[in-house]
């Protein structure tokens, strides 16, 4: 089916006129109308403004132009990033009604790449959850099994790409909230190195941590839009003015001599051994493949969660203090403003959000910043020490991407602690601000898991090389889940 | 206890939230539980690590000063809650 086909498979069949960017772009949509119903993976379908970029796709193909790689590429953002004219909710009652009147960098450059924004989509509200469970709006339900969830908080984006409803989105990730889903949902997802893609128009939740990343099928579509998004931007002060490289370049079949270390801390307590063996199968598929890899340790890691979750969470409640209910977004009104402040807060924002409001304002707080933050900070540089040390000896480091494979709604939403746990493989990567990178590495009782590469700054490259190499020798990419049944009933009722 | 209810009220006030009783219950209890999770940090001796704010290390961003193109008034304005003759309304500012 033509909608299941990846970025590059695509771009082949508009330069061959073999569909038009109309008929594509009317095949997602269509595809939205008929599983989203069950899905629910968009907040938003952008149907009309999508069909006017594709109409004017076309018309460059009928006057035989150049045709970008991207260019009449239907696919979706995350609802966390603004898009001018279009609602951009970030999952919360809090911005229900809010109409950016500007787009995010990102925005804008997949606009100039030409590419055909479908729609946003899902997640767990300002991004603060692991399962999707935490939107306002909707919760978005696993493709491989409607009981599990997609993970998160990019859960809408994976959910997309994963059941053909997007050729590839966009998510964001502050502690794994690209890689986790796209874990759970059998596809490709990518945190850049923090400063890489620009976070101007990403609405922020811990902005020394935030990232935005692709979502794809495939590895070369990742390097394809990743080539499109990253890049130094002015309007970002923590943007890095790096040499960017043509991604696309180190998309070679071949890691022979490639250094791979294996954190031992990563295989070992709270980690699903049916998860750990599954990953050390792939480790083999590498050594064949002439990869040379040895065990290696990060000793600091247990020591990520907490130091996560005190700098977010205080970053946090920093950032959403601007949601008062004066400038923009929900307000319930009150006699003075202080009711009005605390009352549209307290109506606005979610459990998890209020929850992280408060851990992170007590962490800030007098008599207690040098005992939190503080402290965590002064973890961070130790966990991204760790880092340092161990990319003296290796190219990349390898780990499974989450613990477990997709969980079921309401397992683990009762306990904030156990659902914050369940972040231990990507979160320290946030922390060291290093790149890394997710992609489908087998099955687990019929649900897919991921296997993640973690880079040195800036060298993505190395990550897609034995990211491709990978996929190239594997056939877990290949496969879908199978929707014809009760979903496509559902849907089409 | 790490936390007391008390604690979480003022933390609540500084935070600009209303919080129900169950609320306050609720909070109480996971915020222990979480800062008692937290409290590992304590094993590590940090006295002589310089704490890292931000991975990438960058300093004193600057720009040259010009006037570069803007919202305008009424975008500024489109998403307020409530408004008046171009200006944010809010309502009467308390001095109790």
């Amino acid at each position: 089916m033509m909608i299941g086909q990846s970025v590059s498979e695509l771009h082949e069949l508009l330069v061959r006129k073999e569909v038009s960017s109309v008929e594509l772009t009317k095949a997602y949509i269509e595809r939205i109308h008929t599983v989203d119903p069950e899905l629910k993976a968009y907040l938003t379908v952008t149907e009309d403004q999508a069909m006017v970029h594709a109409s004017k796709v076309d018309r460059k193909i009928a006057q035989n132009d150049v045709l970008g790689v991207l260019e009449g590429i239907p696919m979706a953002l995350k609802d966390n990033m603004c898009t001018e004219g279009v609602r951009t909710s970030c999952a919360s009652k809090m911005l229900e009604n809010f109409i950016p009147p500007y787009n995010a960098t990102v925005t804008d450059r997949l606009k100039a790449a030409g590419t055909i924004l479908l729609g946003k989509v899902n997640m767990d509200e300002f991004a603060m959850g692991s399962s999707t469970e935490n939107s306002y709006f909707a919760k978005t339900r696993n493709p491989w099994d409607l009981q599990r969830v997609p993970g998160g908080s990019s859960g809408g984006a994976a959910v997309a790409v994963a059941a053909d409803e997007a050729a590839f989105a966009l998510g964001s990730d502050t502690g794994g909230s690209v890689r986790q889903p796209a874990a759970f949902c059998g596809v490709v997802g990518l945190k850049p190195t923090y400063g890489a893609v620009s976070r101007y128009g990403l609405i922020a939740f811990a902005s020394s941590l935030d990232q935005i990343g692709p979502l794809t099928k495939t590895v070369r579509d990742n390097a394809l839009v990743l080539n499109a998004i990253a890049g130094y931007d002015p309007m970002d002060s923590t943007s890095v003015a790096y040499e960017k490289p043509d991604y696309t370049k180190f998309l070679v079949n071949d890691i022979k001599g490639l250094k791979i270390g294996i954190p031992s801390e990563y295989f070992g307590e709270g980690i699903d051994q049916d998860v750990a063996r599954g990953i050390r199968a792939g480790i083999q598929t590498l050594i064949d493949l002439g990869a040379e890899v040895s065990e290696c340790s990060l000793p600091h890691t247990e020591y990520a969660i907490p130091a996560y979750y005190l700098i977010a969470t205080a970053e946090a409640s920093s950032n959403l203090a601007r949601y008062d209910g004066v400038r923009y977004g929900y307000r319930t009104e009150a006699e003075d403003v202080l009711g009005m402040f605390k009352k549209t807060r307290a109506d606005g924002f979610g459990q998890e959000v209020k929850r992280r409001i408060m851990l992170g304002t007590y962490a800030l707080s007098s008599g207690y910043y040098d005992a939190y933050y503080l402290k965590a900070q002064k973890v961070r540089t130790l966990i991204k020490q760790d880092f340092d040390k161990a990319f003296e000896k290796f190219d990349v480091l390898l780990s499974p991407t989450a613990p477990t494979p997709a969980f079921k709604f309401g397992e683990k939403s009762s306990d904030p602690l156990t659902m914050y746990l369940s972040d231990i493989t990507t979160v320290p990567i946030n922390l060291a601000g290093i790149p890394a990178i997710s992609i489908p590495a087998g099955f687990v009782g019929g649900m897919p898991i991921g296997m993640q590469f973690m880079g040195k700054a800036f060298d993505e490259g190395t990550l897609y090389r034995v990211a491709y190499t990978f996929e190239q020798n594997t056939q877990y990419h290949t496969l879908k889940p199978s929707l014809s049944g009760e979903v496509l009933a559902r849907g089409s009722r | 206890m790490t936390i007391s209810r008390e604690d979480v009220e003022y933390v609540a006030a500084l935070a600009r939230l209303e919080l129900t009783e169950p609320e306050i219950n609720e909070y109480t209890e996971q915020l222990n539980s979480i800062l008692n999770y937290a409290a590992m940090l304590e094993r590590l001796d940090t006295d002589d690590v310089v704490p890292t704010a931000h991975a990438v290390p960058l300093h004193n961003v600057l720009r040259e000063d010009q006037v570069r193109p803007s919202i305008n008034h009424e975008k500024a304005l489109q998403n307020a809650p409530d408004g008046e003759e171009g200006f944010f309304k809010v309502p009467r500012i308390s001095l109790t």
